[in-house]
């Protein structure tokens, strides 16, 4: 039965285990973690649900990277401006403001407002430049990503600039089960305000299959292959009656949509911007895990998403601790102590996080330069020097 | 059938391109008429591709107007070209390497799609039927240049004679009034050029004008009625096949050009 499934499926589509294996591994995390802590969930739930914004974000920016072929610098300017619009319209700071009058919008509809305000910010961006050369875009995100959190630290007088806006309102559910899960009997409850990591990672959850599946329709459309055929040859794509800016520029701001969503969960689930938070390292980070997960697949860039978080904001933050504890188990915890220049094992190992974490990339894109988990199309291009030759290949999995 | 009843479907008027000093297309006129095979034939840089490129509007010309079904569209966007009706292929073969066959010839079809991006964001029943005609007229026009049975092959991975009919299935899924073909036989043995010429012959069966460049008067005398020829930019010659190759200065620019 199951080799039948895998072999004889109707599409034959090497990703579909890739996405059961990443669907259960969504359902039985939280019971894994669970049991391992003795039910003491909450802390690595919250990083879990933390990393589902990653995950938005990697999604998004893959449309504009791996689909469409745009490079994007500055991805985490609409991640800000999704962040900033939830917090103007969910919380008391517009009492602060010169408007006078605090504002407070239902999360659930600030995530479509914040969508729209971040493609609409895309489109600005995107109409002028995406006309010209493909390099222009990288140069215009880099200097939009670098200006966005400059405006919302220095217009102080309506986002209080540096210090950011805190105590955003609470999200909050029409409905929601409660269950054994959360220490409870089985009940519907009203007005749910989602406090709970779970309830955040539960939410999450969702979000991200739903965009997966509006994303893959999207690929497997008319739109996704005009995408396709852009990123290949312009101007045979024009030529066959496709307007290329028409279709770059949306492929732009629906990435953007995707920030500005990620950013308006972000800001429900941390009830706090702050400027510092969108800066040039994270839209690396998200360009890195798109392409380390393998560009333009919708599987591979959640893989790479997940894996560059774990690494980032959990291993290498733990990595000083595990020394600690790695040199007293073998005896040697007179490194744990500073001594003259030495400052001691914990600080020298976290002094070279990034050197760490340099290498662990450098080594994956060296051993799979495709990616982890790469589409046909780009692993067949990165064999294009290796053997030239036409080899008769089918590919029903990609095209059905 | 007197030839002169026959309405232009494209009129080439007066039609200069200059790239920086030099001037690739020199004042060049002529019509092509409705349902014929037209050829531009010249000697290697004689500015046919960059008549092609500015009838399409990939390098609109510097001046002069190209009209199509009485409608100017000198200076359109090369997508607006495609959508009024003219495709066209490439000399240097610009397919899509990596999307298959079936992809390229649907992608031909975009500018004839209607699925809007709601449509294709939830899998609307309106875009699941239009793709499935989409599909199937892919597979059509596939059987129609007869390489179906590279349908789910990657165009790159394509014998080199199914990647030319390949581009031509991709121009045909546009669904064109007028088909611009530049040296569609190109690198082909003879028996290649014959089989190509008889598909060719079956395009314009199917309504579709055919405006055609090639390099080898001997495959251009075989399948039209009319000719005009270029050399360094500038129409030297226009006719039947027989008057042109009686033309004096043809023969000198082959000639000349070959000895
Ligand atoms: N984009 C361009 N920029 C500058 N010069 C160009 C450009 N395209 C063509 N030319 C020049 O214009 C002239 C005509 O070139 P074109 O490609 O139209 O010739 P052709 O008749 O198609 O020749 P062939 O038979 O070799 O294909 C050549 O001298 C060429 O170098
Ligand atoms: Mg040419």
């Amino acid at each position: 039965m199951l080799r039948q499934f895998w072999e004889g499926g109707p599409r034959r589509d090497p990703n579909t285990i890739a996405y059961v294996v990443l669907l259960v591994a969504a359902i039985f995390f939280p019971i894994l973690v669970n049991v391992i802590t003795g039910g003491n969930s909450s802390a690595i739930m919250t990083i879990a649900a933390d990393a589902g914004v990653y995950v938005l974000l990697a999604i998004g920016l893959n449309v504009v990277v791996g689909f469409a072929g745009l490079l994007d610098l500055g991805y985490a300017a609409f991640f800000a401006i999704g962040a900033y619009t939830y917090a103007f319209l969910a919380s008391d700071h517009m009492r602060v403001t010169p408007l006078g009058e605090p504002i407070h919008i239902s999360f659930w509809i600030v995530l479509l407002i914040a969508m729209f305000v971040a493609a609409s910010f895309g489109v600005i961006l995107g109409a002028p430049t995406l006309r010209l050369r493909g390099d222009y875009l990288a140069i215009v995100t880099l200097g939009f990503g670098e200006i966005v959190p400059r405006v919302f630290r220095n217009a102080s007088s309506w986002t209080s600039g540096v210090n950011g806006i805190s105590a955003l309102d609470i999200p909050s559910l029409p409905l929601w089960l409660q269950g054994p899960w959360s220490g409870d009997a089985f009940a519907f409850v009203t007005d749910f305000k989602v406090i709970s990591s779970l309830a955040y990672y539960v939410i999450m959850v969702i979000l991200v299959i739903i965009c997966v599946i509006l994303v893959r329709n999207l690929h497997r459309s008319r739109l996704g292959r005009a995408w396709m055929a852009v990123r290949e040859d312009e101007v045979a794509a024009a030529a066959m009656g496709v307007n290329t800016v028409a279709v770059k520029l949306l492929a732009f701001s629906i990435g953007a949509a995707f920030s500005g969503f990620a950013g308006t969960y972000y800001a429900g689930k941390l009830s706090l911007v702050s400027p510092e938070n969108f800066g040039f390292s994270v839209s690396i980070t998200i360009l890195v895990m798109v392409v380390l997960g393998g560009m333009g697949n919708i599987p591979g860039v959640i893989t790479g998403a997940l894996l560059i978080y774990y690494v980032i904001f959990v291993l290498l933050q733990q990595l000083p601790e595990y020394a600690v504890n790695f040199v007293s188990s073998i005896g040697l915890s007179g490194l744990v102590r500073s001594s003259g220049d030495y400052p001691g094992i914990a600080e020298f190992i976290s002094r070279l996080k990034f050197l760490v974490f340099g290498l662990i990339l450098v080594i994956v894109m060296l051993v799979r330069p495709q990616g982890l988990l790469p589409s046909r199309q780009r692993e067949q291009e990165l064999h294009k020097g290796v053997h030239d030759e036409p080899v008769i290949e089918d590919v029903t999995a990609e095209t059905t | 059938m007197t030839v002169e009843v026959i309405p232009p479907i494209l009129r080439v008027d007066h039609v200069t391109k200059r790239f920086g000093g030099l001037v690739a297309v020199d004042d060049v006129t002529f019509d092509v008429k409705k349902g014929e095979i037209f050829a531009l034939i010249g000697p290697n840089g004689a500015g046919k591709t960059t008549l092609f490129n500015g009838i399409t509007g990939i390098f609109p010309p510097t001046t002069g107007r190209v009209i199509f079904q009485d409608r100017e569209i000198t200076g359109a966007k090369p997508h607006q070209v495609a959508t009024l009706g003219i495709a066209r292929t490439f000399q240097n073969i610009r397919l899509f390497e990596y999307m298959s066959a079936l992809d390229n010839v649907r992608l031909g079809q975009h500018c004839r799609m209607h699925a809007k991006l709601w449509d294709s964001l939830f899998k609307t029943p309106v875009e699941r039927a239009e793709e499935r005609r989409v599909s199937d007229r892919a597979i059509e026009l596939l059987q129609f240049v007869g390489i179906e049975r590279y349908t789910h092959t990657y165009a790159r991975n394509l014998p080199y004679g199914s990647q030319r009919r390949l581009e031509i299935a991709r121009a045909l899924a546009t669904n064109p009034a007028l088909l611009l073909l530049d040296e569609p036989a190109a690198g082909f043995t003879p028996q290649e050029k014959v089989e190509l010429m008889g598909l060719v012959h079956k395009i314009v069966d199917n309504g579709v004008t055919v405006f055609l460049i090639e390099h080898d008067m001997k495959v251009v005398m075989g399948v039209s009625r009319r000719i005009v020829v270029l050399d360094h930019g500038e129409k030297i010659a226009e006719g039947t096949p027989e008057q042109v190759r009686n033309d004096q200065r043809v023969i000198e620019a082959y000639l000349g050009k070959q000895h």
